[in-house]
């Protein structure tokens, strides 16, 4: 269950950036994952009710924006959007790709007060 | 918790021990202690106002930050660092025995074990005679950056050796881990299935080598090696592979002989 790893890293990274701003309180943050993240997004959801308890964020909604991956065609160059690793490209069937988006796991933005 | 990794395991269950070592308890990571945000009276703020900070910050940064500081310390010294994973049940660790019997004299080998419990597979690595160092991650499923930096500035790693890195026994967790390895190899048996590299995808796409292993074994099972083949580069086109049988050694000569070579 690495996602309670993210989930511990995703609390760090907003109380190291809510302490910047000297702020009290998280009232909203958001999160993008890319589908080829290999982050389950519903086991982050319960790995961040437990990660969220006792800190600045322990009041806060949270949203998981999920991000669609995109990719290029080795072999043509061809940009397609692309639901997992193996799925050839359309355009000339070549297998080989490199992913250009979709692979990320960020956090996005915090709200303070 | 882990600060200087961003793995966000509970440190105080990750314990580091040689083979003749009493378990003792070390942190694996600085004691960098957490600063919590306390209320600051001083200053007037308005507690109403809310307002939208954007970060656009990488969650495991301090993990790929630390495996950078790992690739390069192992490429100043021509350490080759290999990164083993796979599934429970693989026969990783008598690949790793027979591995260590043949290149021993030939090379300077280390090892770091990853297992969540026990102390086993590094007691056989040490009677098979490399130098080891036993990571337990306790609840953790996956080595880290920050725990293989510790774990190798304990060895003492030799200048042009290889080093080792045996990952805890899982296909998920530790894909997304980068630990600062020069090659990231997944071994798979034959009394798996084909559809490991389509099940697996994170895995088989972030490796450089597939080792197919107890090849012995072929006769007796349902396993093609061709579709898994085909599978595997559909997921990763730039895979290697080496299939071969840990327990008779057939094929071990070609997987020596590219970890000799450090390509
Ligand atoms: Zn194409």
């Amino acid at each position: 269950m690495h996602e309670l790893s993210i989930a511990v890293n995703i609390v760090e990274m907003i109380e190291d950036n809510a302490e910047k701003e000297k702020a009290h309180n998280v009232d909203k943050f958001e999160i993008d994952v890319g589908i080829l993240s290999g982050v389950v997004i519903d086991a982050l959801e319960f790995a961040l009710e437990e990660a969220v308890k006792n800190s600045v964020c322990s009041k806060a909604v949270w949203k998981i924006n999920k991000i669609e991956a995109k990719a290029k065609c080795r072999k043509c160059g061809h940009v397609y959007i692309v639901d997992d690793y193996f799925s050839p490209c359309p355009k000339c069937t070549g297998f080989g790709k490199e992913i250009l988006q979709g692979k990320e796991i960020q956090l996005k933005s915090i709200t303070v007060e | 918790m882990c600060e200087s990794c961003g793995c966000g395991q509970p440190d105080e269950n990750v314990t580091f021990r040689k083979p003749g070592e009493k378990e003792e308890h070390t942190h694996s990571h600085g004691g960098v202690t957490h600063s919590h945000i306390h209320g600051d009276h001083d200053h007037d703020h308005n507690h109403s106002e809310s307002r939208e900070i954007v970060i656009e910050q990488n969650i495991l940064q301090k993990n790929d930050l630390l495996a950078e500081r790992n690739r390069g310390y192992f490429e100043a010294k021509n350490i080759f660092a290999v990164n083993l994973v796979s599934s429970p049940g693989s026969g990783k660790t008598s690949l790793l025995e027979k591995t260590i019997r043949i290149l021993k004299d030939k090379c300077t080998l280390n090892i770091i074990e990853g297992d969540q419990q026990t102390m086993l597979d590094a007691n056989r690595i040490e009677k098979a005679g490399a130098p080891v160092i036993q990571i337990n991650t306790g609840a953790g499923c996956h080595l880290d950056a920050g725990m293989i930096n510790k774990a190798a500035k304990s060895l003492e790693i030799k200048d042009n050796s290889i080093l080792l890195i045996e990952n805890v026994g899982n296909l998920v967790c530790p894909a997304m881990f980068d630990l600062g390895e020069s090659k990231r190899v997944v071994i798979v048996s034959v009394t798996e299935g084909e559809d490991k590299p389509i099940k697996y995808p994170d895995m088989f796409q972030s490796s450089d080598i597939c080792v197919i292993n107890k090849t012995d074994l072929l006769p007796y099972v349902d396993f093609d090696v061709e579709k898994f083949r085909e599978y595997a580069c559909q997921v990763n086109p730039d895979l290697k592979f080496f299939e071969l049988s840990a327990k008779t050694e057939k094929g071990m000569e070609q997987w020596i002989r590219w970890l000799q070579e450090k390509d």
